[in-house]
């Protein structure tokens, strides 16, 4: 043992320095990385609320568990002439580290159990259409023309461009022409697939007007990684202003 | 006992030893060779695996940079050395692909199960040695198909390990030849599990109840009953995508298909989720296929070096079996946003937040049978203790994902890639690693260096984390996974630093196995003998010679108590108590 003393130290005084560097660099981050990123969904505070609920449940038992592990192999390390404890178990910590982990799951499944149900089981009424039509690499988005029904000849077709009005709930009715795409709107907490062969359905509301991106969540080829689409969301009258203008350009 | 030279007296009905080079080595029917070719083969492609791994990183800390020397490895896949995206899409297919058949399967259940399950319970070998022969010769061509997929044209798959049709359907060659490799691979692992259920239930040692088995036999039988009943579903699954690739069936294409502008004739009356449906159902259980064994050696290993009887032995077992029980009914947990029926979505998500609670058990047992101990940092119990503790993160980060409304923002995104990381890498190769310091003296006769050991572990534990952690802030911020270029989306742009930081990572964790691979080729001619019994422990496999006898015991040993009773008061100053010593006196089994 003594041979090794010297490295040992060497190294202590290495990780240590390291480990000096390290924290405070590690703790100015974390703030930036345990946060998720802007929300402007409706729901999605909901999404984020559960979020930052498991964070904490499980960032606890963590932090006891990891605790309680490096106690234990701190305190209980052999040393000469101590004798380890002779014992089988216990029935009653055994129950009870059945029960707590299983009320606490059950408890987290009936909280999500209701956001779920109101993200992705009931469309809302008075919503505006779109149909979403994923293909190898391009999300075709159309809209209902002046009759205001989707599937008619007067629907509007765009490239990879969704807009729509802030305050009015938007479902999106979603196809494949090819293979399985997902539509994935990070900001907006959206997530579907889009499926050949099938139609899915998802809904969202804007909180604010602006532009983001629609990203391919689902593996779909070899240009899965760039089958991007923009996402405008505009005051309602703006979005009147820009369908006109599509109407007009799709009928010259 | 360890006297070679002498002519050995073979106990009655025992076959001697081959002599020849051929069914020694090769074609040899003994269970602890085809442990041992199990390892070899699952160590190499451990290492192809892990190569791929870095290419990927490579592509993702500096999108589009060129390696040189591989573009003369793969012209086709990276000209001029720059990565085209369909090459990407073969990468992490394949790394996956191979780390979870090729690599972790084989050595957890083939080189470990073999090697253990006999020696431990008592048996001169497995059930079937000529079947467990085929098993693994028939393993090999299945690698063998693997690799050369590589250099087909179109190259290898690309459509994702869990290849989703239709797009497993309509992608190039390399598809056929995955779908090929798996089933020659399912063929032999089905085999395999036959001959594990029957050896267990069949060849245990007089007095080896099923309550006194070591729980590594137990998650290995277990584990076995599970590759039993999953793998057929996914090999019929396999042979439905065969047929629609090569025989124009549609059993995942529905109609009106348009491929790159061409309609698709023969599609017509499939179903796309169906593929989903009996992968994941083969899948989830798959996980815990992968699991199950590295959760057996933890068990075995924390007593041994708390010197302390596991806490709570038959909640261990009967977590074993709630595992395997409840695994059957998640399966719609990884198809939450796939358009399968919301309210599936709900019972999916109860089912699979009760399967979080055996785990939960198992960990709380760990930390019991620490407490009170005597503990030695050994190599093994360094392993052990990091399977413990990054387990608990792959479990826990689990609860973020069975959350139908969560799962919305972090499916399919890095998240997820973090989540199995921990589960496959912190959990089954730091319990492959820990069984395999444990094991070596037993398989070879001489230990692992203890020093060279300790300074793996030590790089391995650190940079694993640093590698696998900052995923799931990768997929905080939205980052998808299985792509090509991130950077080509607004939400993504700044993520490059902390790619490249992780990227840096895993190339000194790749060198850092360079010291395993090191200690394990020299250990075999320069490692300290071992003896019998190195760890001082219980189970059976520790009370014959190391390495054992062809015929492993010269008398089958009868067993008279449980594995783990470590620290008895009435056994004084000697702090184990072999199973199949009598009650009182000598053990009756040993021979010299
Ligand atoms: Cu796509
Ligand atoms: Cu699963």
């Amino acid at each position: 043992m003594a041979s090794i003393a010297p490295r040992g130290r060497v190294l202590r005084v290495a990780s240590g320095v390291l480990g000096a560097a390290a924290v405070p660099s590690l703790a100015s981050a974390l703030p930036f990385w345990l946060r998720l990123p802007e929300n402007v969904a409706t729901f999605g505070s909901k999404i984020d609320g559960l979020f930052y609920l498991i964070l904490w449940i499980t960032g606890s038992i963590f932090v006891l568990v990891e605790a309680l592990l490096l106690f234990f192999l701190f305190r209980y390390r052999h040393r000469e002439g101590r004798r380890a404890h002779y014992t089988h178990g216990s029935n009653r910590l055994e129950v009870i580290w059945t029960i707590v982990p299983a009320v606490i799951c059950v408890i987290l499944a009936l909280l999500s159990r209701r956001s779920w149900a109101e993200i992705k089981q009931n469309m809302p009424r008075g919503a505006m259409h779109v149909e979403v039509i994923g293909e190898q690499f391009s999300w075709n988005i159309r809209y209902p023309g002046p009759d205001g029904k989707l599937g008619t000849p007067d629907d509007l077709v765009t490239l990879n461009q969704l807009h729509f009005p802030v305050g009015r709930p938007l479902v999106v009715e979603l196809h494949s022409k090819d293979v399985i795409h997902s539509f994935f709107l990070p900001e907006f907490r959206v997530k579907q697939d889009a499926v050949p062969g099938m139609t899915t359905r998802i809904w969202l509301e804007a909180t604010r007007v602006g532009h983001w991106e629609i990203a391919c969540a689902e593996l779909c080829g070899l240009g899965h990684f760039r089958m991007k689409g923009f996402v405008t969301v505009e005051t309602p009258e703006e979005f009147e202003r820009w369908l006109a203008e599509q109407a007009k350009e799709n009928a010259s | 006992m360890s006297s070679i030279a002498v002519v050995r007296e073979l106990p009655p009905g025992v076959h001697p030893e081959p002599t020849s080079f051929w069914r020694k080595y090769i074609f040899s029917l003994d269970h602890k060779v085809i442990g041992k070719q199990y390892l070899f083969y699952a160590l190499f492609m451990l290492v192809i695996g892990g190569l791929l791994a870095t290419l990927v990183r490579w592509q993702l800390a500096w999108p589009g940079r060129p390696i040189a020397f591989m573009g003369k490895l793969a012209p086709e896949g990276m000209p001029n050395g720059q990565m085209l995206p369909e090459f990407y899409n073969s990468l992490f297919t394949m790394h996956a692909t191979i780390m979870i058949f090729f690599a972790i399967m084989p050595i957890l259940i083939g080189a470990f199960g073999n090697f253990v399950v006999p020696l431990q319970i008592g048996a001169r070998d497995m059930a079937f040695p000529t079947l467990n022969m085929f098993s693994f010769w028939t393993a090999v061509p299945g690698a063998v198909l693997i690799l050369w997929s590589f250099f087909v044209t179109g190259g290898a798959a690309q459509s994702g390990w869990t290849s989703y049709a239709p797009l497993s359907a309509v992608q190039p060659k390399g598809q056929t030849l995955w779908l090929l490799a798996l089933l020659v691979l399912g063929i032999s692992s089905l085999l395999t599990a036959v001959n594990f259920i029957t050896t267990v239930l069949n060849l245990r040692a007089p007095g080896l109840t099923f309550f006194r088995l070591p729980l590594t036999v137990w998650a290995l039988f277990v584990t076995a009953v599970l590759l039993l009943l999953a793998l057929p579903v996914l090999s019929g699954a396999m042979i439905m995508l065969l047929f629609d690739r090569v025989l124009g069936t549609t059993f995942f294409l529905p109609k009106g298909l348009i491929i790159s502008g061409q309609p698709l004739t023969n599609a017509g009356g499939g179903q796309a989720l169906l593929w989903q449906h009996l992968f994941w159902f083969f899948g989830h259980p798959e996980v815990y296929i992968m699991i199950l064994p590295a959760m057996g050696i933890t068990s075995e290993i924390l007593p041994v070096f708390s010197r302390k009887p596991i806490f709570g032995y038959r909640a261990m077992a009967y977590s074993i079996l709630g595992i395997a029980g409840l695994g059957w009914i998640v399966w719609g947990h990884h198809m939450f946003q796939s358009g399968m029926n919301p309210i599936l979505g709900t019972t999916f998500m109860i089912s699979t937040m009760v399967i979080a609670v055996p785990s939960a058990i198992k960990v709380f047992n760990w930390l019991g049978t620490l407490w009170g101990g005597t503990i030695h940092f050994t190599t093994p119990m360094l392993n052990a203790i990091g399977f413990v503790s990054m387990f608990v993160i792959g479990g826990l980060s689990g609860i973020f994902m069975a959350s139908t409304p969560v799962d919305i923002y972090i499916h399919d995104t890095y998240f997820i890639v973090g989540h199995i990381h921990y589960v496959l890498f912190g959990g089954s190769l730091f319990g492959a690693f820990a069984g395999l310091y444990f094991w070596y003296p037993k398989m070879f006769g001489r230990k692992m260096s203890e020093r060279w050991g300790r300074v793996h572990f030590a790089i391995t534990f650190i940079t694993f984390n640093c590698v696998f952690f900052p995923m799931h802030f990768l997929g905080m911020r939205g980052m998808q996974r299985r792509i090509y270029d991130y950077s080509q989306y607004a939400h993504l742009k700044g993520l490059q630093p902390m790619n490249q930081f992780m990227t840096i990572s895993l190339f000194v964790l790749g060198v850092g196995q360079v010291i395993l691979v090191l200690n394990f080729f020299l250990s075999m001619r320069r490692g300290q003998p071992a003896g019998d019994n190195p760890w001082r422990s219980n189970t059976l496999e520790w009370q014959t010679s190391s390495p054992p006898p062809h015929e492993n015991f010269h008398d089958i040993p009868t067993v008279y108590r449980g594995p783990y009773e470590y620290s008895a008061p009435e056994r004084g100053a000697d702090d184990h108590w072999p199973q199949n010593e009598p009650p009182s006196g000598r053990p009756v089994t040993a021979h010299g």
